[in-house]
């Protein structure tokens, strides 16, 4: 039973730690430097070997001592027996050693004999797996993006593997690109018509919502049920089916190419899901405090300025930021509505230089870094009023 | 009292509420219904251009007569298609001026010229000329002359507003653009998708659920490909799995897993062979619908990891008690309190991934057997303009919607019953 373990438990190990020495390789190979072999059969055997080892000297030895002497005889083995590699690379190998090495630490020969034991390292080496790959899985785009944008066309077509940073350029040769976009292409323009697009579509929405999800919590009126369920039944239905009644409407009353015809339609998509949002809030606002404000006879107008919108900063915030993020996002009615490269917003304006196949990657990359910043930037800043926003939202499309 | 009070209330919500309702329905409930009406009818994207007369106004000084000049209209009706009717035209001159010679259609009054043109024909051009003459025989100034804009009107048809219909649309869409192909295409794009963006939702939730060092952080990074421009994210993957120079072929070759470049999203189907069985793989359809679960996982995590996090921990220690299996504990409580959120989840992702145009559109513009319903109705409208059958394929996902919400409202109904 516990010699089972004991290999099910390196078997595991090793496959792990064969995951984040590839992966590591992966992101060596694309400094550039010439690996092309993972060796997972050696890599496997050294990782096999070394939980075995580690379960079986338990602590007989020094913790550190340990870990020193398993990264150095594996480092030797992998950086200078097979393949002879230059010394940051060995220095990874030695840090990804120290986490693996520190991760199976606490599986000694007592948690081995207990009775789930497989399971329980299944579990943990599956879920440490997990975080490894999909960390990669999703960052490694974005990674790329920012790295393209910094190099040459020339470097690019040279080594497609070659993703190094010349950092020795000079600053105005590694941002070349987007001195480039932001003059040839006016990416400076668009920037700002996304923006006034964008704040525009959030400053209407709120006008509108925050009014119809007060009614819509607070009053009584024939209707009302109707219009909350309508509300979530409108915004099921597609962009994509109001496009073409949408352009022929618009072509008609010259409101294509035009930032009012964006406006009107962002603010039209994102309504429902404001008002829907805001309401759920609004309900939860005690009754007492207008109920004492109806007395000091203030009319509707003073009741919403005066109390709701105070006590609901959170979600008027966490609707704002959401909405921002859905019209500065949004690529299928600029694709539609916008053909004149004057109106272009961000999103629209990466699609058209995309189109020319002579443009050079970088430059899309460039743009593409442009648009994602300011989004991931509120993200990251502002996470936890937009985390409420997606989960009550729910369904951007 | 009480009566004054009610209806005050009501007055007041109705104030409230109009703006909003009134905007979305002029944008959103309008065009659904304006769909059915475009369907039935055979408009191309050409035709929906109102026609209008046009004049284009040339000053010519006529030489050795200072104080004569000629003006030349150029006329023509900017339709290539449409007559416009009963075409009027006036024109402002300076006080001076007398004309010469006058077309018999036209009248001057007053410093301006009224002219009725009657109907003009598609394609109708004219040249049109007055000769002035200055009353006091002083200078003509042209830029005066060139600064005043002739006004024209007109009637005209508009083709989206009679009553001719047809049924050809339907017709086309239906059996002539190998709509069974359509549809699977269509089906299998939102099912995979949305399968796998939960499969992946639910073990990255079981993940992050667990404490580890840099949670938080791992959390926001899981959501990065849901919250970021799919411009960018499209066409960064188009980089990445690009067959001549992209860095994921380059990888392949370069560890000898490939010898060839393979093109992933520009290869219809790929040769597949398992367990002994050869068949053919939707290849671009297939890397489509990975991008779809990579870039809309996220949202099924969020939803499940705020369900696990309302687990109570009671459960699990209970469980803990009883010697239960770590496997156990994930099969018997975890996913018992997760199914009705996974419900829910794939109906509003079924219903998204269903409508979803950008995404496709941007990586492969639903060539290689990646034409699902949403890109066919710009394929249709703006590739072809024939933006009738355009209507016709926006109908057809309307009608599919409707369907799946019948169902979705029946199960949520269902569900708040229960609880």
């Amino acid at each position: 039973m516990k010699t089972k373990n004991i290999i099910i438990f390196s078997f595991i190990s090793s496959f792990f730690l064969v995951s984040l020495i590839s992966i590591w390789k992966i992101l060596v190979t694309l400094q550039g430097i010439k690996l092309e072999n993972f060796n997972f059969q050696i890599i496997f055997l050294l990782g096999f070997l070394v939980s075995l080892a580690h379960v079986i000297i338990g602590n007989k030895l020094n913790y550190i001592l340990k870990l020193i002497i398993f990264s150095l005889i594996f480092i030797f083995i992998d950086g200078y027996l097979i393949q002879s590699m230059p010394i940051w690379y060995n220095i990874g190998v030695f840090l990804i050693l120290y986490f693996f090495i520190n991760k199976i630490k606490k599986f000694n020969n007592k948690i081995l004999e207990e009775e789930h034991s497989t399971q329980i390292i299944i579990f943990d080496f599956l879920t440490l797996f997990g975080i490894v790959l999909f960390s990669f899985v999703i960052l490694f785009p974005f990674y790329m993006m920012v790295v393209t944008s910094f190099k040459t066309q020339i470097a690019l077509l040279v080594n497609p593997l070659d993703f190094s940073i010349n950092f020795a350029q000079g600053f105005k040769d590694l941002f070349k690109s987007y001195f480039i976009i932001f003059k040839s292409y006016k990416f400076g323009k668009y920037i700002l018509t996304s923006t006034i697009v964008s704040l525009g579509t959030v400053f209407i929405t709120l006008v509108f919502a925050i009014p119809a999800a007060y009614a819509i919590a607070r009053l009584n009126f024939f209707g009302k049920t109707f219009l909350s369920t309508s509300i979530l039944i409108i915004y099921m239905f597609p962009a994509i089916v109001l496009v073409i009644p949408l352009y022929t409407v618009f072509s008609q009353l010259g409101l294509r190419n035009s930032i009012e015809g964006l406006l009107i339609v962002y603010t039209a998509t994102t309504l429902p899901v404001a008002i829907y949002m805001l309401q759920g809030y609004f309900k939860s606002i005690p009754k007492e405090l207008e109920e004492a404000a109806i007395l000091d006879k203030l009319s509707w107008f003073g009741i919403i300025t005066k109390i709701i919108i105070p006590l609901s900063i959170p979600a008027i915030s966490s609707v704002a930021l959401y909405v921002f993020m859905i019209a500065w996002n949004e690529f299928l009615f600029s694709l539609m509505f916008l053909d004149n490269p004057n109106s272009f917003t961000l999103s629209r304006a990466i699609q058209y230089l995309s189109g020319d196949a002579e443009t050079p990657r970088q430059y899309l990359m460039a743009g593409s870094v442009i648009v994602t910043l300011p989004v991931l930037f509120i993200f990251v800043y502002f996470e936890k009023y937009l985390v409420s926003g997606l989960t009550a939202g729910s369904v951007k499309g | 009292m009480n009566d004054t009070l009610a209806k005050t209330e009501k007055r007041t919500a109705y104030v409230l509420t109009l703006p909003a309702v009134f905007l979305v329905f002029a944008i959103v409930l309008f065009p659904i219904f304006a769909n059915v009406w475009i369907s039935f009818k055979e408009v191309e994207l050409k035709d929906i251009r109102i026609p209008e007369p046009r004049a284009k106004k040339i000053v010519k000084s006529i030489s050795g007569e200072t104080t004569k000049i000629k003006i030349l209209y150029k006329l023509r009706n900017s339709s290539l298609l449409q007559e416009i009717r009963d075409v009027t035209f006036q024109d402002k001159y300076p006080k001076n001026f007398q004309p010469k010679d006058l077309d018999k259609r036209c009248e001057f009054k007053k410093n301006k010229l009224n002219c009725k043109f009657g109907n003009w024909p598609a394609k109708y051009r004219e040249n049109f000329e007055v000769i002035f003459e200055t009353k006091d025989g002083s200078n003509v100034s042209k830029k005066e002359i060139k600064s005043i804009k002739p006004k024209l009107k007109g009637k005209s048809d508009n083709i989206l507003l009679n009553t001719k219909f047809t049924l050809k649309n339907f017709k086309k869409v239906l059996f002539e653009n190998e709509f069974i192909d359509l549809l699977l295409t269509t089906f299998y794009y939102t099912f995979f998708g949305t399968v796998g963006s939960i499969v992946f939702g639910i073990l990255t939730a079981q993940m992050v659920n667990q404490k580890f060092f840099g949670r938080t952080f791992m959390r926001s990074v899981l959501l990065f490909p849901y919250v970021a421009p799919v411009v960018a994210l499209a066409y960064t993957w188009e980089l990445l799995l690009d067959p001549n120079s992209g860095t994921l072929n380059s990888l392949l070759i370069n560890y000898q897993i490939i010898e060839t470049p393979i093109n992933l999203l520009g290869q219809k189907y790929i040769a597949v062979n398992i367990l002994g069985f050869d068949f053919k793989l939707r290849l671009a359809l297939t890397t489509v619908i990975i991008f779809e679960i990579w870039r809309y996982f996220p949202l099924a995590f969020l939803f499940i990891l705020a369900r696990l996090q309302a687990i109570p921990k009671e459960l699990y220690e209970a469980a803990d008690v009883d010697g239960a299996s770590p496997f156990q504990k994930f099969f018997k409580i975890t996913l018992p309190q997760i199914t009705a959120v996974i419900s829910i989840l794939f109906m509003i992702r079924f219903i998204w991934n269903f409508n979803k145009f950008e995404d496709v559109f941007l990586l492969t513009g639903g060539a290689s057997g990646t034409r699902t319903l949403p890109i066919n109705v710009y394929q249709q409208g703006f590739a072809i303009s024939d933006i009738g059958t355009g209507s016709a394929v926006s109908i057809v996902i309307v009608i599919l919607l409707l369907l799946f919400m019948f169902f979705y409202f029946k199960l949520l109904g269902k569900r708040v019953d229960e609880n």
